[in-house]
């Protein structure tokens, strides 16, 4: 046996302590684990069921799971005659109801070759974006609520009963007005409702100015929001978002202005509004401007509605000629399309439905990598789905 | 055995315990689709505000609750995981189903994936009609809720039915 030289020992030492740190390494590693949110859950806006694979307080990956909430539209529609269709579609976007009958209707105008008079599609786009104001209003409470801030949420309900009332007084629904018809619309405006409605208008000018103090100028939620979920141009194009989700990327994109379909934006003067953060106070700030501008399109339409008929000249008994026609709008989550396929019969043959929730949830898997637990939280909030408009 | 299971408590007393429970009920909200925005409405809006009837929203898990709400469309998914819900609840313990779709599958009474009516799977105590059902209507029920409560013999809720677990 020959003694253990100096050197020798202190190589030994060595390999101990590496063994050791191997071991602690060990010892302190993070056991993966999954966390399952939902079906239920206030976070995600109705049923989406979220499956995260976390290590530590990191997501390794999230899956999206849904299907919660399908009713099976498109198979509905196939049984369904054309004014039937709009009762059905109105519950989609259930925040924005009106605004989900419009591209139908247009879709259907379209294969039958009829077109509104001026003054429906005056009122329609003024509807279309009063349903937009109820629709986001909720949005910038519930993105504050889920942040840990809950006077918000108090407040957009309280200022939203604003809008709803003019969309009851004009259609009768507060929710669901199934209110547009094809060629035109159901009924006329009410005596006085203009001027009800300007003023509601002005009450949801200063809601938004509150907000903009009370939320956007909030220090936690600029804290938790900023530089939180950001989504390059080229890749939510690649995913396919629309609307203010990919608006507050940079993009300039918005159907309002740059389709081509029968709506009244063109008579106004508006402005698009972009961000070119991409994050999710980004999309916040959008759609809180695009709230504000909303206000300012429906003054001023009411300002110039031109007078004449409400409906244009369409049989008792819709019966759409055989044909294909697609038409898409801005709907307050992003691009809503419809692509109609008659037979010539009583009821469609087909009714695609691209609605823009499916599309804005796709990006969560590729998202939600590598951020922390809480900002799941805000991601999906600023993402704004509805469920109904993923699964329909 | 306590008293109250036994059926022994004596008319008075009995009056007393429904009005305490008849104003304190735990509501735990199952918002699935419209409706659960109108709950929303009257959970949040201070238009309506469900507080002031001595409902409590928003208990921190269904086995706290005393009610649960089942707003909008009850869908084939979903059918597990409210009969989960209903089991934790504690005894004695009441439903109201809110909405057509929860009521008996409203606009969607021939769709393959919606299960028409979530009387189907649990007992319901009131039904709201509408589609949606205007936040009053909620508040209606709520109130005709409270209203069997009082007459009811508690004896009979605090039992509850044997759960099955499968
Ligand atoms: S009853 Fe009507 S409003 Fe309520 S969830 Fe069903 S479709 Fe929506």
């Amino acid at each position: 046996m020959t003694a253990v030289g100096a050197d020798q020992r202190q190589q030994m030492a060595y390999v101990a302590t590496q063994a050791a740190d191997a071991r602690l390494n060990v010892e302190i590693e993070t056991e993966g684990m999954t966390l399952n949110i939902g079906p239920q859950h206030p976070a995600t806006h109705g049923t989406l069921r979220l499956v995260a694979r976390l290590d530590g307080e990191q997501v390794v990956e999230a899956e999206p799971i849904m299907g919660y909430m399908h009713r099976g539209y498109e198979k509905l529609a196939e049984v369904r005659t054309y004014p039937q269709v709009t009762t059905l579609i109105n519950r989609i976007d259930w925040l924005g109801s009106f605004a989900n009958e419009v591209p139908f209707i247009l879709a259907a105008e379209k294969l039958m070759e009829v077109e509104a008079p001026p003054r429906a599609q005056w009122i329609r786009t003024a509807l279309f974006e009063l349903s937009r104001i109820a629709n986001i209003t909720l949005f910038l409470g519930d993105m504050a609520v889920q942040l840990g801030a809950l006077t918000p949420v108090f407040m957009a309900f309280r200022d939203r009963e604003f809008v709803l009332n003019q969309i009851e007084a004009a259609t009768g629904g507060r929710f669901h007005p199934n209110f547009d018809r094809i060629g035109g619309l159901k009924d006329d405006l009410p005596q006085g409702w203009i001027d009800d409605t300007k003023q509601a208008m002005e009450k949801m000018r200063d809601f938004c100015d509150e907000f903009e103090e009370l939320v956007l100028g909030n220090e936690i939620f600029q804290a938790r929001s900023r530089g939180i979920g950001i989504v390059p141009a080229e890749v939510g194009l690649a995913y396919g978002l629309s609307g203010a989700n990919i608006r507050a990327s940079g993009v300039d994109w918005d159907l309002r202005r740059d389709g081509h379909e029968a709506l009244a934006y063109d008579q106004v003067d508006w402005k698009v509004w972009t961000h070119p953060d991409g994050d999710s106070f980004a999309r916040y700030w959008v759609r809180l401007q695009e709230t504000r501008e909303a206000t300012h399109i429906v003054d001023q339409l009411l300002d110039g509605l031109p007078s004449g008929p409400i409906m244009a000249k369409v049989p008792r008994i819709i019966k759409v000629p055989a044909g294909e026609a697609y038409a898409a709008t801005e709907n307050p989550l992003g691009e809503m399309g419809y692509y109609v396929v008659s037979k010539g019969d009583l009821v469609p043959f087909r009714v695609k439905i691209r609605s823009a929730s499916f599309s804005n949830i796709s990006i969560t898997p590729w998202l939600l990598k590598g951020v922390y637990v809480p900002d799941i939280i805000t991601i999906l909030a600023s993402l704004y789905f509805i469920l109904g408009d993923i699964d329909r | 055995m306590g008293l109250v299971e036994s059926g022994k408590m004596p008319a008075p007393l009995t009056k007393l315990l429904n009005i305490g429970r008849k104003y304190s009920l735990w509501m735990y909200q199952w918002g699935l689709a419209c409706c659960a925005i109108e709950m929303g409405a009257v959970i949040g809006s201070p238009r309506y505000d469900v507080m002031r009837l001595g409902v409590i929203p928003f208990p921190a898990s269904p086995r706290q609750a005393d009610l649960v709400v089942i707003s909008g469309t009850v869908t084939d998914k979903m059918v597990p995981s409210i009969l989960r819900l209903y089991q934790q609840m504690p005894d004695p313990k009441y439903v109201i189903s809110m909405g057509s779709c929860a009521n008996c599958g409203g606009p969607y009474w021939d769709s393959y994936s919606v299960t028409k009516g979530v009387d189907q799977i649990i007992p319901v105590d009131v039904y709201v009609p509408g589609c949606p059902p205007r936040p009053e209507a909620l508040l209606e029920g709520i109130v005709l809720l409270q209203e069997r409560i009082m007459n009811e013999d508690p004896a009979a809720r605090w039992r509850g039915d044997p759960i099955v677990v499968d």
